[in-house]
């Protein structure tokens, strides 16, 4: 598949966010190395020197707004992760403005409005610890190596040419066919066994026979048809086969 | 083919050893003691021994191969300290990695499995269908089937590959996913 790759550049307090292009309906957005609001926001909280258990809620707040602001500018999907992080920040800081209920100051604790955010703060972390934990296997993984492999039915796909791939070749030659429009005037048309001989008389002379150039050479769809068939009809009457070196690459008609 | 192997005479420690080495030498993926004990008829014990056995000897004789437990089976592999001169050889580089997003996509899938789109979602705080389709086609991760609640979503689990890729013998050789819990200050 080709990845096309749209970006938008530009600085902002030396971050450079832009915006990658991933697919047809998805765009991903990276703040210099950010993946998402979680990550801008634990970014933030160690920037601020703060402890995660204690955020200086309305500190964050603004510097996590400024960067939205920058976010703004692009009109994105995945921006809204980014505004409902926003959203649930300033709620927890008018919460924090507001005073305790009179009635509730007894009541054994009061549940800070920030525990939730901290817990999926410290549950993110873990992960985003996790994957790094990971990336340094795989680093060690990929210096090792195990042996080549061993030339099998399975794996040589030099034998494993099936008449599906056949097919699938022979479609893609009526495609091409089906653009040229002919006018087809003689009607001079060949038998089947005339096909086959004259397939057979073509093997025999170069031992072996691209079934592309085969197909290639061939004007009309009855003709194509024609030959199609009669390759089929080699193959399993004659010692002939067909080998494909690899997959969608042209098949090769040969003697045994 | 397993009857015939039984039929045959009862090997020495020493040939079982030798026998064993041949096997996994020739399996294209890590071999499993099912495996052998299929193809050798010889009980469980006796295979797990000479397995030990052999990674001993490569380990004895500071070999640039080594017998290790991956993916649920047994493999022969080079040992990582030569990978340069192997890269010389093979003119290879390291193969692309995946990136940040990926591998923390791939993370919360290994610890949390199965696991559903929405749930990677809620730990994330970001989509993660462009990490996900990456994750499949890479066949790091596979379906698990559908999760019976509204709107019956996917759920997501680790291979093979994943286990093989990451140099794991099982899930359980993951560490504990309190072990990240450390704090940023």
């Amino acid at each position: 598949m080709e990845q096309q790759n749209e970006q938008f550049e530009f600085d902002f307090e030396n971050v450079k966010p832009q915006i990658v292009r991933q697919s047809r309906d998805e765009f991903q957005l990276h703040m210099g190395e950010f993946d998402g609001p979680l990550d801008l926001l634990l970014y933030l909280i160690r920037r601020e020197e703060a402890n995660i258990f204690d955020i200086p809620i309305a500190r964050i707040t603004d510097e996590y707004l400024k960067y939205i602001s920058v976010l703004e500018k692009f009109d994105v999907a995945v921006a809204a992760e980014f505004l409902v992080m926003a959203a649930t920040l300033i709620e927890i800081k008018s919460k924090m403005l507001l005073p305790a209920e009179p009635g509730l100051e007894d009541e054994e604790e009061i549940q800070d409005p920030r525990q939730e955010l901290v817990d999926r703060l410290l549950e993110y972390q873990q992960y985003k610890n996790a994957a790094e934990m990971l990336w340094s296997r795989a680093t060690v993984e990929q210096a090792t190596f195990t042996r080549g492999t061993i030339e099998s039915d399975d794996n040589n796909l030099e034998v494993s040419a099936t008449i599906f791939d056949l097919f699938e070749h022979f479609q893609k030659i009526m495609e091409r066919h089906k653009e040229e429009v002919k006018l087809e005037i003689e009607r001079e048309e060949m038998t089947l066994a005339e096909m086959v001989a004259s397939i057979k008389a073509k093997i025999l002379k170069e031992k072996r026979l691209s079934v592309l150039e085969i197909f290639g050479q061939l004007k009309t769809r009855y003709e194509l048809v024609l030959a199609f068939i009669s390759i089929l009809e080699i193959v399993r009457i004659e010692s002939f086969r067909l080998r494909q070196k690899n997959t969608f690459e042209d098949i090769i008609l040969e003697t045994v | 083919m397993a009857s015939e192997a039984t039929a045959k005479q009862r090997r020495t420690t020493g040939e079982l050893v030798a026998t064993v080495e041949a096997l996994i030498f020739v399996a294209d993926e890590p071999l499993t003691v099912r495996m052998m004990i299929n193809v050798l008829g010889e009980d469980k014990e006796t295979i797990e021994s000479a397995l030990d056995a052999l990674q001993a000897e490569y380990e004895e004789r500071e070999s640039g191969l080594q017998v290790r437990e991956i993916g649920g089976g047994w493999q022969i592999s080079t040992r990582t300290q030569y990978h340069e001169e192997i890269r010389e050889f093979l003119k290879t580089r390291p193969s692309a990695k995946l990136s940040l997003a990926s591998l923390e996509t791939l993370s919360v899938i290994a610890y949390k499995q199965p696991v559903t789109v929405p749930e990677i979602l809620e730990i994330r705080g970001v989509q993660s269908a462009s990490s996900i389709k990456t994750l499949l086609d890479k066949r790091l991760i596979v379906s698990k089937g559908r999760k019976e609640t509204v709107g019956r979503p996917m759920q997501y689990g680790t291979s093979k590959d994943f286990l093989i890729q990451f140099g794991l013998k099982d899930l359980s050789e993951l560490p504990s996913i309190e072990d990240f819990e450390d704090l940023v200050q």
